[in-house]
């Protein structure tokens, strides 16, 4: 048995707005192994990390490093005692040369100015020991995303670090980066560096782990040797729902297609597809729930359908109309509601009222205006209506939105955008990091609303249960592509969801043929 | 009228006006490479340039004088630097108060000092900085009338442009600078200080615009006047900007902005035309080279972004 290196004993994380994302987690990481840690968006592998590399106290809780108390002060006291980070967002500097992000903040000397000559021998050292071939002299903007996480691997080698923590490395490579990537993690494993891989990509960790710690909201579900596991065994502790809520929902009855998206592909600024070749109708009354590891092209999606981001090629109409073009406002005209995914950036102004963050998108209307001016006592009844109506939780409603809690700002958001006369909705992650109460209430006004109303409806969630249970069909995303689609969302188990999320099953498209 | 002996004294007037924007234009860079845009040149020569004049008249000597106006280009650095880094104030908010601060405060210190409003002139007694004829050059024909017997500031401008390039490239404080200006979070996750490599540029930038101003009121002229400085400093901060902040670049340009000065001041004195339209010549060309290097960086933008298609 190879030696034990690192081991985080109880360690518990309690943010201070009370969120735990930590609960009394233990693990540990023998010396020369590539150690997975999984689990879905939220369930306390960032904070966990943080931990272990100086950048969050934990409150109760040791770090061990070989077998000794190590007391981790800060992130350079981290890295002193060799532990790296490869961090999912690239920490370097576009101009300057490879040897010089190498390098910096321990540059060689040579008579008091920086010896760039000797950096770039340093580099090439290292390059060439571990077989990165990466030149030096390049400049990292004119490198490819591999090379540039070569890079950063690099850097974390040449200040000495043994454990090395890769937070999920694999999300911006291209297949055949991958399996160079892997090449080196294990010639690297073998030269005696330890090796933290953060993934949700099962078959991934399955090739290159020995073993997996599983997390899930903050707990830890145990370490496994990955000998003993079966892909569909991850998937189950991975992907998994702690209580399952029941949904009351009238059957729909959908109408005439509101939304038709063809042959959409978004390519980002990597040049990466994000969106790849989509194509599906929302009919009236009908909610589409969209589930799929974070980072999959939701975001994309949403994105595009609301006109805050373009797209490359396809058509996307709207009632009829394309938006290809076309300004947010024009899409709203059109038809379109957006609850967007972050409510603070896109959904609300913080210093302004709730009556001003309701009238944001309809000032100009008839009704709302008094002359030149805007009709005050109009807007302030409608105002006290909807917090009546969504019960906003609030001390008047010239409340600045920005001290209301994060469940009310969305209801104020929700409130807008349900009753701006459109009849298509995009719910982007409307019930992320909100209490219990007022999500149900957002949940159940989604539903009533495309039963009532005949409003076409995409969920977007990473939150299972609210998918399962708001959505009349479901979609999987995975890649930018829609590799499942489940006609009646009810009738999914978790397990077989999770498996299409991960990746161990997609449909073809014979089987999603007339679903879409 | 273009007689070699024209085209010397022309070329001698181009690197004359040149020197002021050269040192802006660099004090520009680096700021703009430590990740900030320095608009506060303008007072920062302003005030550099009267404590030039006063502490060499008071003290007698021409070289304290020059310390004096670097020291207080550094000092006017340094509190945009407090500010902005440490108070947490907007940078530009701070510049702009800074150069209005600077106009005024000028004045009212000039008047404290010598009871005139307009210039010191009259009241202070002029130290100049030498001019440096260089031997044997100055004896070949336009050449020579061109480059040499100018002040020695105006050298010392030419070679500040090598020694930004050296300092940015080949220190190690050069390479922290360029590194926080455009990925603090990277520089800092190595260990660097953000906030100090943020009050070093602010410093040095200080001491490029006491030269600067050092050259307006002891050199240029031999006295301080009102509002002297007169837009050069934003002239320098474009000529940074156009030059995306390369230390050779924005020597170049500054040169440009100086030619066009010279042939604005050699078009006033040779034609009936309006002096007030030809006196706008090197303001309009700057915002005309800006416009026409905005346009081609957006459509090289614009050629990235399709790039994926």
């Amino acid at each position: 048995m190879a030696k034990e290196i690192l081991r985080m004993e109880n360690i518990t994380k309690i943010y201070d707005n009370g969120f735990v994302a930590n609960k009394d987690v233990t693990f540990w990481l023998h010396e020369g192994e590539i150690l997975a840690l999984a689990g879905e968006n939220g369930a306390g592998k960032t904070t966990l990390m943080k931990v272990l590399f100086g950048l969050e106290k934990p409150q109760t809780g040791r770090v061990l490093l070989n077998g000794e108390d190590a007391n981790i002060k800060n992130t350079l006291d981290a890295i002193g005692k060799g532990i790296g980070m490869v961090h999912q967002h690239f920490m370097q500097v576009p101009s300057l040369t490879v040897a010089e992000n190498v390098l910096l903040g321990i540059e060689p000397m040579k008579n008091g100015l920086f010896d760039f000559d000797k950096a770039v021998e340093m580099t090439r050292e290292v390059s060439e020991k571990y077989n990165f071939h990466v030149d030096p002299l390049a400049r990292i903007c004119d490198l490819s995303v591999g090379q540039k996480q070569k890079v950063e691997i690099m850097k974390v080698l040449i200040k000495g670090a043994k454990i090395i923590i890769m937070d999920e490395p694999t999300a911006v490579l291209t297949p055949q980066e991958t399996d160079e990537l892997f090449e080196q993690l294990l010639r690297l494993r073998d030269d005696g560096h330890s090796f933290i891989f953060i993934s949700h990509k099962l078959e991934e960790v399955k090739r290159i782990c020995s073993r997996i710690t599983v997390l899930r909201r903050g707990h830890c579900l145990g370490s496994y040797d990955l000998s003993d596991m079966s892909e569909a065994d991850i998937s189950r502790l991975m992907v998994g729902r702690d209580v399952v809520l029941q949904f009351e929902k009238e059957d729909p009855t959908p109408g005439d297609p509101i939304v038709k998206v063809r042959d959409l592909v978004k390519i980002n600024a990597d040049g990466k597809r994000v969106l790849d070749g989509l194509s599906f109708n929302i009919r009236a009354g009908e909610v589409i729930g969209i589930a799929g590891v974070e980072g999959n092209g939701q975001s994309e999606l949403s994105d595009v359908l609301s006109g805050m981001d373009g797209f490359a090629s396809g058509t996307v109409e709207l009632n009829g109309q394309s938006i290809e073009g076309k300004s947010v406002f024009e899409i709203r005209q059109q038809g379109m509601s957006l609850i967007p995914e972050d409510r603070m950036i896109h959904g609300a102004a913080g210093d302004m009222s709730i009556c001003d963050n309701i009238i944001s998108d309809r000032y100009f209307k008839p009704g709302y205006k008094k002359g030149m001016f805007i009709n005050k006592k109009y807007i302030e009844n409608i105002a006290d209506e909807y917090i009546k109506e969504y019960q906003i939780a609030c001390d008047n409603k010239k409340q600045a939105v920005r001290y209301l809690s994060g469940g009310n700002i969305q209801k104020v958001v929700v409130a807008r955008e349900f009753t701006t006369g459109g009849n298509f909705i995009i719910a982007n992650q409307p019930t992320r990091g909100i209490d219990v109460g007022a999500a149900e209430l957002i949940r159940k006004a989604i539903v009533r609303k495309s039963r009532e109303e005949g409003t076409a409806t995409l969920l977007i969630s990473a939150d299972l249960n609210e998918v399962l249970g708001c959505s009349d069909k479901l979609f999987v995303m995975r890649k930018g592509k829609i590799v499942a689609v489940f006609p009646k969302a009810s009738e999914v188990s978790e397990a077989e969801l999770g498996e299409y999320m991960l990746g161990l099953k997609t449909m073809t498209e014979k089987e999603m043929e007339g679903l879409l | 009228m273009f007689t070699l002996e024209w085209i010397g004294n022309f070329g001698f007037s181009v690197l004359r006006l040149s020197t002021p924007l050269i040192y802006a234009g660099l004090a520009a860079v680096i700021s703009a490479k430590a990740g900030m845009m320095n608009m506060a040149l303008e007072g920062m020569m302003l005030v550099a340039a009267l404590a030039g004049v006063v502490v060499s008249g008071m003290t007698g000597n021409l070289w304290i004088g020059l310390a004096a106006a670097i020291l207080f280009g550094v000092i006017t650095g340094g509190v945009i630097a407090f500010a902005s880094i440490s108070g947490k104030t907007d940078l530009y908010l701070t510049c702009i108060a800074t150069n209005l601060a600077a106009a005024g405060g000028t004045v009212f210190a000039m008047y404290l000092l010598t009871g005139e409003k307009a210039t010191t002139s009259a009241a202070i007694r002029a130290y100049t900085i030498p001019s440096i004829t260089i031997p044997v050059i100055d004896k070949i024909p336009v050449i020579g009338p061109m480059i040499s017997g100018h002040n020695l500031l105006t050298y010392v401008a030419f070679f500040s442009i090598w020694a930004v390039w050296f300092f940015l490239k080949r220190t190690r404080l050069g390479l922290r600078l360029r590194a926080v200006g455009e990925n603090p979070t990277a520089a800092s996750s190595v260990g660097i200080s953000v906030k100090n490599i943020g009050y070093i540029s602010f410093l040095l930038s200080g001491v490029l615009c006491g030269l600067a101003g050092a050259f307006m009121s002891m050199g240029w002229v031999s006295f301080f006047m009102k509002g002297m400085i007169n837009g050069r400093g934003y002239i320098g901060l474009s000529a940074s900007n156009i030059a995306s902040a390369n230390p050779a670049g924005a020597g170049i340009v500054a040169v440009f902005f100086g030619f066009t000065d010279a042939l604005a001041t050699s078009l006033k004195s040779g034609s009936s035309f309006p002096s007030e339209f030809i006196e706008m010549i090197p303001y309009a060309s700057t915002m005309l080279a800006v416009v026409v290097i905005g346009i081609i960086r957006t459509n090289k933008a614009r050629k990235v972004a399709k790039g994926g298609h």
